[in-house]
């Protein structure tokens, strides 16, 4: 049987690891080629958990070569529209197209507002908002010169829909990433490009697995764990379970790349667990 | 094997159009199907409605995909019907997992002089309350099985704007009931997430079925330009076809979309974002 994205290439970016490898693996088990790339380095600003390696950047190689599909790698920050560009020159210029557009490299930290430097709030603005942007900026050339149309699958966050104190830089972010994404839908559309956002709640990865966000959660406990923490996050949801699988948002992500939703463009899709409803 | 392999969906509007292909996509990924149509023409609606032939097709359809199906003719809006047929079905079938309320009326075309009020009226009675009886008709068995299960109810781009709107029953009823599938969606959503049970809606644009590709609304929508426009999708396609529709459902509805729930899924060809 063919695969559901069979033939297609793929432009995943923060492929090194979780959510990003996911989608980049998930796409590649539907038959699509993969344009990784990730900043493998740590960024200031971020403290709360360990930054990807270039090892596990070689490792997402790796595991989509052992599927059979060609890989180009690409170790490049979102912040860099000149190097993320000529990666994506690269990764068409080998895998001959490009069909769907993963823009998932994100950072994430907690912290009140008032306390909140100057330099916190523009990476972040930098690399969630205007990473996304750069990330569009050098796929949709390719994707209008190919005349197949295209797929952009956005990654927001509930934190896109809702607002959650202690993260008004990040909240900032990913509501933006909404309005990126009107817009192409509306000006892209003559050429059949899609564009959609997700919205996970909190994803099973480091970015929530850290001491500082279950704290976050469990301001009372000094010395939160995840078990611990695990029946505060379940409560924000509306479904009985604390937060979802990298791939829950990676079959999201497939759907809307797909051309099952050859009719869906303009979406903010939660995948939420019903956070975004209770 | 398929992603629906030993479920069984309820189907309301099973006759023909999106509800006859919801029913053949769920049956391809291995679900049985509990099919309910009415069967039979509605005053305030000015296109020819189903016919029992129409729901016998599905249902050979189905069985031609090695799928069992259970087929009544019912009105949604009459629950002691609705009731029987779905526990006729699950008793046939052992059970139900999934709900999809998508029958439904529209009733453009329909000359209302002095008639406002029964076609707005029959618009609710259908396309709103005809979904809560539907829910309710199934919702206890799927909670006391305690297997989970995923519901989709059918709204509309009308349910997210009023675009096109004109101040007739027909036009006020069909917005107003797609509006209120969305409160119901939502409310269900926080009462069945505990048992593990799914709730979203779908919003297509216009869609390939004889509730809008018929001489009635074609010579409405001709006649009234500015209508026309208002309601033009985004992307350049004038009408989706029932299967897009199916493929948004399939995917809610399987493990793929374990955790979608309270959900609103246009599938509008950009028509809400325009
Ligand atoms: N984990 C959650 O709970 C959660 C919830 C909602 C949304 N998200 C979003 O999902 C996306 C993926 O997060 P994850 O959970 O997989 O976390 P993660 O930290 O494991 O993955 C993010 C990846 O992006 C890369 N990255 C960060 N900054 C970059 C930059 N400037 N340039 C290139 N790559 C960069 C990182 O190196 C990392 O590999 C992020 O956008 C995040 O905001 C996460
Ligand atoms: N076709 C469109 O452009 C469009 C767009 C958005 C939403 N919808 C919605 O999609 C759903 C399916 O419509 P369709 O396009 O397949 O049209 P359709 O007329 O082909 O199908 C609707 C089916 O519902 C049945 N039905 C109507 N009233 C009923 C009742 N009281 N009890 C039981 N069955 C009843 C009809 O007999 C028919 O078989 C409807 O809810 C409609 O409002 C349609």
């Amino acid at each position: 049987m063919s695969g559901r994205v069979e033939g297609k290439v793929a432009f995943v970016t923060g492929a090194a690891r979780n959510q990003g490898r996911s989608h980049a693996i998930r796409l590649a088990q539907e038959g699509a080629d993969i344009i990784a790339v990730d900043i493998c380095e740590p960024v200031p600003s971020i403290e709360m958990y360990p930054p990807a390696t270039e090892e596990d950047l070689a490792q997402t190689a790796k595991l989509i070569e052992e599927l059979d599909r060609r890989v180009v790698t690409t170790k490049v920050d979102v912040r860099d529209s000149a190097g993320l560009q000529a990666a994506v020159d690269a990764g068409v210029a080998e895998l001959g197209r490009l069909d769907i557009v993963c823009a998932n490299a994100g950072v994430f930290e907690i912290q009140p507002a008032l306390e909140l430097t100057d330099s916190a709030w523009r990476e972040m603005i930098d690399i969630n908002l205007t990473g996304v942007w750069n990330t569009c900026r050098a796929a949709l050339p390719h994707l209008v010169a190919g005349g197949r149309g295209g797929s952009i699958v956005i990654t927001s966050s509930t934190a896109g829909l809702k607002g959650t104190p202690n993260t008004v830089h990040y909240t900032a972010a990913k509501h933006g990433v909404v309005g990126i994404m009107r817009t192409i839908a509306n000006e892209f559309a003559s050429h059949s490009i899609r564009c959609n956002t997700v919205h996970p709640t909190g994803v099973n990865t480091v970015m929530i697995q850290n001491e500082k966000t279950w704290g976050l959660f469990e301001p009372d406990n000094a010395h939160p764990t995840r078990e611990s923490a695990a029946p505060i996050f379940e409560s924000t949801n509306a479904l009985p379970v604390p937060w979802v699988e990298p791939i829950d948002i990676s079959n999201a992500i497939l759907f809307l790349a797909s051309d099952e939703a050859r009719y869906i463009t303009g979406v903010t899709l939660p995948v939420d667990a019903g956070y975004t409803v209770k | 094997m398929g992603k629906l392999e030993g479920k069984v969906a309820l189907v309301t509007g099973a006759a023909r159009g999106q509800g006859r292909s919801h029913a053949l996509r769920l049956a391809e990924e291995g679900a049985d199907i509990i099919a309910v149509d009415i069967c039979a023409q509605v005053d305030t609606v000015a296109y020819p409605m189903s016919t029992r032939a129409d729901l016998d097709e599905t249902v050979a359809e189905v069985e031609k995909l090695d799928r069992r199906i259970v087929a009544h003719v019912a009105d949604v809006r009459d629950e002691k019907a609705l009731n029987a047929a779905v526990a006729d079905g699950v008793a046939a079938l052992g059970g139900v997992d999934i709900v999809l309320a998508n029958a439904g009326i529209a009733s453009i075309g329909v000359a209302e002089d002095g008639n406002e009020a029964a076609v707005f009226r029959t618009l609710i009675d259908i396309n709103l309350t005809g979904v809560w009886n539907t829910v309710h008709a199934a919702a206890p068995t799927m909670i006391e099985q305690g297997r989970g299960g995923a519901i989709v109810l059918t709204s509309s781009t009308q349910g997210l704007t009023g675009r096109g709107g004109d101040g007739s029953g027909a036009m006020d009823g069909y917005c107003a009931a797609k509006h209120g599938v969305v409160g119901l969606m939502r409310t269900f959503a926080h009462w069945l997430a505990p048992h593990n049970i799914r709730v979203n809606s779908v919003h297509p644009t216009g869609v390939n079925t004889p509730m809008i590709v018929n001489p009635v609304v074609e010579s409405f929508l001709a006649e009234s330009a500015d209508v026309g426009d208002a309601l033009a999708n985004l992307m350049d396609v004038p009408v989706i076809e029932a299967r897009d529709v199916s493929n948004a459902i399939a995917w809610l509805v399987s493990d793929e979309g374990r955790y979608v729930t309270g959900t609103t899924l246009p599938v509008d060809a950009g028509f809400v974002v325009r």
